[in-house]
């Protein structure tokens, strides 16, 4: 067993992006590893509340985080100045959230086994 | 060392696909293991047995299914991510009553579980893209 880190940086409705990379958090916590989201630069994004993405035929990608819950996937974490710099507040996203200051998240990396960029 | 791999981008998109290809012959160079390649978002592009690109450029996907042959590298292109963009091997195909046939060889195609196991099994896993 090992510790995952899944670190999103891109926006929401980006491709396929966000939909594929939640597959493959879902799959790595469907084979019972340990696994933690960090949600950094415009990855905040992808958690935001009253997401109305339907009218341009897209999903609500806030919507299908809430499925992780099922899979146990409850540490969400993300960086105080990429909601700051972006006019946001952890109350403005879908799913509890655990902040951390950019200074200190190369030391939230290091107690992972593997980070996996997405 | 063992290395797993990841590939994201197209090989037009980007070029973190040929070097991931340089970074694997790198370490195969120098002794090391690449326990699987896996191709995922347009990554799979990678994969198209039908791309034909000009002589005088770099033929990436005849580049990794030679790879494949030398090294015995296991390269593994996720299924859902595959149909998504229209790669479809002719098993998967017939299934779907289409007529398709465009993985290129040393290539194959499988599920997101390859990808969990290559990054359990590997000392180090490294996304390209």
């Amino acid at each position: 067993m090992k510790n995952y880190l899944f670190v999103l940086r891109k926006p929401a409705h980006n491709g396929a992006l966000v939909q594929e990379m939640l597959d493959i958090i879902l799959t790595t916590a469907a084979f019972d590893q340990k696994v933690s989201i960090l949600l950094l630069d415009d990855g905040v994004f992808q958690l935001k509340n009253d997401q109305h993405p339907e009218n341009a035929g897209m999903k609500d990608t806030a919507a299908i985080f809430k499925a992780l819950e099922i899979y146990d996937v409850n540490n969400i974490y993300t960086e105080v100045e990429s909601l700051q710099e972006r006019g946001l507040k952890s109350g403005d996203l879908c799913l509890p959230v655990q902040t951390f200051y950019r200074k200190d998240i190369a030391g939230l990396m290091k107690r992972f086994d593997v980070v996996f960029a997405g | 060392m063992k290395f797993a791999i990841q590939v994201n981008t197209s090989p037009y998109q980007s070029n973190a696909g040929h070097t991931a290809y340089q970074f694997i012959n790198a370490a195969l160079a120098q002794g090391h293991q690449v326990f699987r390649v896996f191709f995922y978002h347009d990554g799979v592009y990678h994969a198209f047995k039908y791309a034909t690109p000009p002589d005088d450029e770099l033929q990436f996907t005849v580049q990794w299914s030679e790879l494949a042959r030398r090294y015995q590298v296991d390269l593994v292109v996720c299924i859902s991510a595959a149909q998504r963009r229209g790669l479809l091997c002719s098993d998967e195909a017939k299934r779907q009553g289409k007529q398709d046939d465009d993985l290129a060889d040393g290539f194959r195609i499988s599920g997101l579980g390859q990808l969990v196991e290559a990054t359990l099994e590997a000392d180090r896993f490294i996304v390209f893209g």
